[in-house]
């Protein structure tokens, strides 16, 4: 194995852990609530 | 009339906005189907009792891991408005001026202040959305078009980013993706990917012939026979077409390659 994919492999496999660990602790519905609803600051009313 | 047809649609498009989009995407948009990521970090980090962004930030490691700025050659809407302004003929296109480089590294700043610092130590208050996105400022615009309630309540903070949205597309229009080289946050996070990234650009030295055509036709500044995988590249492949020696190629191979190894120019 190749520094390079060595380095990539550990990068992904560590991004999908932190994916895991904040499907766990329900952050997918955070961001949904977030983005369902207007973002007053984004349009520039927050 | 509205079916529950609509209204299941509705609700599974609702959904697929839980998970982030790689670009520059804002979620106020209409016709957003996911979530933008850099809202959605601030928006992690700003809440009253600090959590660490997991998912978020894991989403947006990965994408850039797997593709590193190829997002932004590709997949952002936001840069690939700034590449159409670029095409309206203008007398004088500016390539470059003094100061080109380190105003490269304002974006960097943007990252870390406006996204990271400010969300974590002024609570509620995603700075880069609130006080900068032009892309929110132009879903803004759609929405407050559709809803004279909206557009009567648009007050200075509005008037403000429209104002550095008007900027950019001016700007845009003498020079080559303004805000991805300055500015954009996103373009800050994803640009060191493109050294380890799975989707890399390589040059064949023994092919190259100095020409300097691909410095020549990068709009990014970048010089891909001396450096393929700058922050900077876009990977938008024009310095591929244009070299005539078929030096540069795309390189998605995991091995390591070999003195003389043919590259991948198909692309
Ligand atoms: S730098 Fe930002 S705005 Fe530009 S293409 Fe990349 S993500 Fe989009
Ligand atoms: S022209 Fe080549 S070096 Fe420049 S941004 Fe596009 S792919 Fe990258």
């Amino acid at each position: 194995m190749t520094k390079r994919t060595f380095i990539l492999a550990a990068i992904l496999l560590g991004a999908a852990a932190l994916v895991v660990v904040g499907v766990i602790q329900g952050q997918p519905g955070q961001v949904l609530s977030k983005a369902i609803n207007i973002c007053l600051e984004c349009v520039g009313l927050g | 009339m509205r079916t529950s047809g609509d209204s299941s649609e509705e609700a599974s498009i609702s959904a697929t906005k839980a998970v982030c989009v790689p670009g520059l995407n804002c979620y106020s948009c209409p016709g957003a189907v996911g979530a933008c990521p850099i809202g959605s970090l601030q928006n992690s980090l700003s809440g009253m009792t600090f959590r660490f962004p997991y998912y978020v930030l894991g989403l947006m490691i990965f994408f850039g891991a797997l593709l590193g700025r190829t997002i932004c050659g590709f997949l952002c809407p936001f840069g690939l408005l700034q590449d159409l302004l670029n095409r309206i003929p203008f007398p004088k296109k500016i390539r470059t001026f003094k100061g080109d480089r380190k105003l490269r590294n304002l974006k960097y700043l943007v990252l870390i202040v406006l996204v990271i610092m400010v969300p974590i130590f002024v609570k509620l208050t995603p700075a880069f959305c609130k006080y900068v996105c032009p892309s929110g400022t132009l879903s803004g615009i759609l929405l407050a078009l559709g809803d004279s309630r909206l557009f009567a309540v648009l007050g200075g903070t509005f008037f403000w980013k429209l104002s550095l949205l008007i900027l950019v597309i001016l700007i845009s229009i003498m020079i080559y993706r303004p805000f991805c080289k300055y500015i954009c946050p996103l373009g800050a996070f994803y640009g060191p990917f493109n050294k380890v990234a799975l989707m890399k650009m390589s040059c064949d030295k023994s092919a190259c012939v100095d020409c300097g055509a691909c410095s020549a036709v990068c709009g990014m500044g970048v010089d891909p026979s001396e450096d393929p995988n700058s922050t900077e590249c876009i990977r938008c492949g024009s310095c591929i077409k244009t070299c005539p020696a078929k030096a540069l190629g795309y390189e998605f191979s995991l091995r390591k390659k070999e003195a003389g190894d043919p590259l991948d120019t198909s692309a």
